[in-house]
């Protein structure tokens, strides 16, 4: 009960923190900014670590944040064979296959209004549909291996980034490209030169959903079959064993890589779109 | 997502001023390639099971054996034996189902199994279990629960948001960094957990679908309570009116278009989330009957059950979409 008593007190002590800072003097600072976040999560961590082992929850529910760590660490090696297998090979491959084609596929629809108005409804209705489904008949085709994993995340990422370029390349305004027209620029070099860059902001957005899209389509795709390795195989099987410690590892790694796929593309974005108008002139 | 994607996806550019009997061809010759491109493309899937039935029934097949089949190429073995194919689109246990094997498959187990089948609604009074009508309502059920749970605790956080700095700085950066991670990873594991401690049945697939309908309701709904521009703002405290009331008679009104757009994201999410927390416990639904079709290699079953899939989606978003169209002409918002 004392531990519980704990938590309470650590969660006043951390909201109390947190309201003084954002509140004080300070609070627009980088530094504020980023410390209310983290001194938020750490009370959440401590709460959890204390509220668990207070209450006596058994770790088959809900296992204590100091189990996981030491299982992380213990399980290092198993876990960079799954990180390979499920992100480096299925993710990241069918992520950069599915959008370099939807990228093809929209300079394409670009160059042809028929193609545009017959793809576009088409590209919207299936970025709303559940494609995790194709799943099971992606595996059944090209086997247990990554391959049938990148298979799907190309199918998952296709369309969304296909809807969003396209979108993108259509940002210019009639002035701009008429401009174009009277310096004589062939559509290479208005494309390269004003309706690229023009884009990337769309392009970017496209790129940042994707990369969620494509943890989860080769995670889902190992539900339905995988070598004795990949992060959805850890999971379900864990599960099985009831080894939870080493389910959450496995969770702490697909979240910790997704959030660094993400933070990858937004820093490239951040390079790349400077002179937008979100990222000038600070917030 | 982050917190611009919305605003992004919410103006499209869909209406560029074509009238609609214009709009269809286009979208109907796409579909129409779409089912030539799989008509064509079943032949070299199903080949070898092909050539394998048809060495059986007496034909003459190039390479004779099953080995040398094997190891070659799908295309190569179409080439070669193109008199032997007439039973690409009709084969028992195809790779690849011809479209029509798959309405077929949807037709037996939706309107047949219900009106003609031992189990069926006509001759027991409950729905088949057979049927993918009742696994469709398996589905629909967790995700309207799923999205209402989800869309009413997003919105209540966004209001926390917006009313207090505190919350603003701590959850909205964890807000956007959850989105970054693939959740439906904790899907079985939830559904594993909450079973453990004695719940079942609907709530755990809710509880993922809520979970993914969350936060585009979180952002979005954070975005359009704070739409209302400074001058509205300074007129609400001439009135000195108090928080509530600004919340009530300006905030929320205003926050209804950008509500609308993040409903639609988060029912298809919703359904996504459904579907996919129906995986690990084979007790009915959509998810269920694609993962039974997967391991008894019946794909009919996993098509039908996709399209089925498909046809809820679209209905789902269409019928917000139409919501929206409503609500907002409703409140004046568009002649």
């Amino acid at each position: 009960m004392t531990l519980v008593m704990f938590a309470v007190l650590l969660w006043a002590v951390g909201f109390g923190v947190n309201v003084m800072l954002a509140n004080g003097p300070a609070r627009d600072t980088g530094a504020v900014r980023l410390a209310v976040p983290l001194i938020f999560g750490a009370t959440m961590l401590g709460m959890w670590e204390l509220i668990v082992r207070g209450t006596q929850v058994p770790t088959v529910i809900l296992p204590p944040p100091s189990l996981i760590a030491a299982s992380f660490v213990g399980n290092l090696s198993t876990l960079w064979g799954d990180f390979t297998q499920t992100i480096l090979k299925g993710a990241l491959s069918g992520y950069i296959i599915g959008c370099g084609a939807a990228f093809l596929t929209a300079l394409l629809v670009d160059r042809s209004d028929y193609l545009r108005r017959g793809l576009l409804p088409l590209g919207n209705f299936m970025a709303a549909l559940p494609i995790v489904g194709t799943a099971p008949i992606l595996v059944m085709w090209f086997g247990f291996g990554w391959q049938s994993k990148a298979a799907v995340v190309v199918l998952m990422v296709y369309f969304p980034m296909l809807v969003n370029t396209v979108a993108g390349l259509s940002e210019t305004s009639a002035m701009q490209r008429d401009l174009m027209r009277t310096y004589a620029a062939t559509w290479g070099q208005s494309l390269w030169t004003l309706r690229l860059p023009a884009a990337l902001p769309f392009i970017f957005n496209g790129l940042k959903i994707s990369s969620t899209l494509a943890l989860i389509g080769a995670i889902v795709a190992e539900f339905f079959g995988s070598p004795t390795q990949g992060l959805g195989f850890r999971i379900s099987t864990s599960i099985g064993q009831l080894d939870l410690g080493m389910v959450w590892s496995a969770i702490l790694v697909s979240a910790l890589s997704g959030t660094a796929f993400y933070g990858l593309v937004a820093l490239a974005e951040r390079r790349m779109t400077f002179w937008h108008a979100s990222y000038r002139g600070g917030r | 997502m982050s917190e611009d994607t919305l605003g992004k996806k919410s103006r499209g550019k869909s209406g560029t001023g074509w009238p609609r009997w214009l709009r269809l061809p286009p979208v109907l010759g796409m579909v129409l390639a779409l089912f030539a491109l799989w008509y064509v493309a079943v032949v070299p899937m199903n080949v070898k099971e092909v050539l394998t039935a048809a060495e059986r029934a007496g034909v003459a097949v190039s390479p004779p054996s099953a080995v040398e089949r094997r190891d070659m190429g799908n295309w190569a073995l179409v080439m070669r034996n193109t008199h032997a194919l007439g039973d690409s689109w009709s084969s028992d246990r195809p790779k690849l189902p011809a479209p029509h094997q798959v309405l077929v498959e949807l037709y037996d187990s939706t309107i047949d199994e219900e009106l003609n089948g031992r189990r069926g609604i006509v001759k027991s009074g409950t729905l088949s279990n057979r049927s993918l009508v009742y696994h469709a309502i398996v589905t629909l059920n967790a995700t309207f629960l799923g999205f209402v749970i989800g869309t009413v605790l997003g919105c209540a956080l966004a209001v926390g948001i917006v009313h207090s700095r505190v919350m603003d700085m701590s959850v909205m950066p964890w807000a956007i960094v959850s989105q970054t991670i693939p959740i439906v990873a904790l899907a079985p594991m939830i559904i594993v957990v909450l079973y453990s401690i004695g719940v079942q049945g609907l709530i755990p697939k809710a509880v993922i679908s809520a979970y993914l309908s969350f936060f585009p309701v979180v952002v979005g709904m954070v975005k359009g309570l704070r739409s209302p521009d400074a001058m509205q703002m300074d007129l609400m405290r001439t009135y000195s009116a108090p928080t509530t009331a600004v919340l009530w008679k300006l905030r929320l009104p205003a926050s209804v278009p950008y509500l609308f757009a993040s409903l639609k994201i988060a029912i298809a999410a919703s359904l996504v989330g459904a579907i996919v927390g129906e995986l690990p416990v084979q007790k009915g639904g959509l998810g269920a009957r694609m993962l039974a079709g997967s391991y008894y290699g019946q794909t009919a079953q996993i098509w039908a059950a996709l399209l089925v899939a498909a046809g809820l989606a679209a209905v789902l978003v269409w019928a917000t979409g139409w919501m929206e169209r409503r609500t907002l002409r409703k409140m004046g918002a568009k002649p």
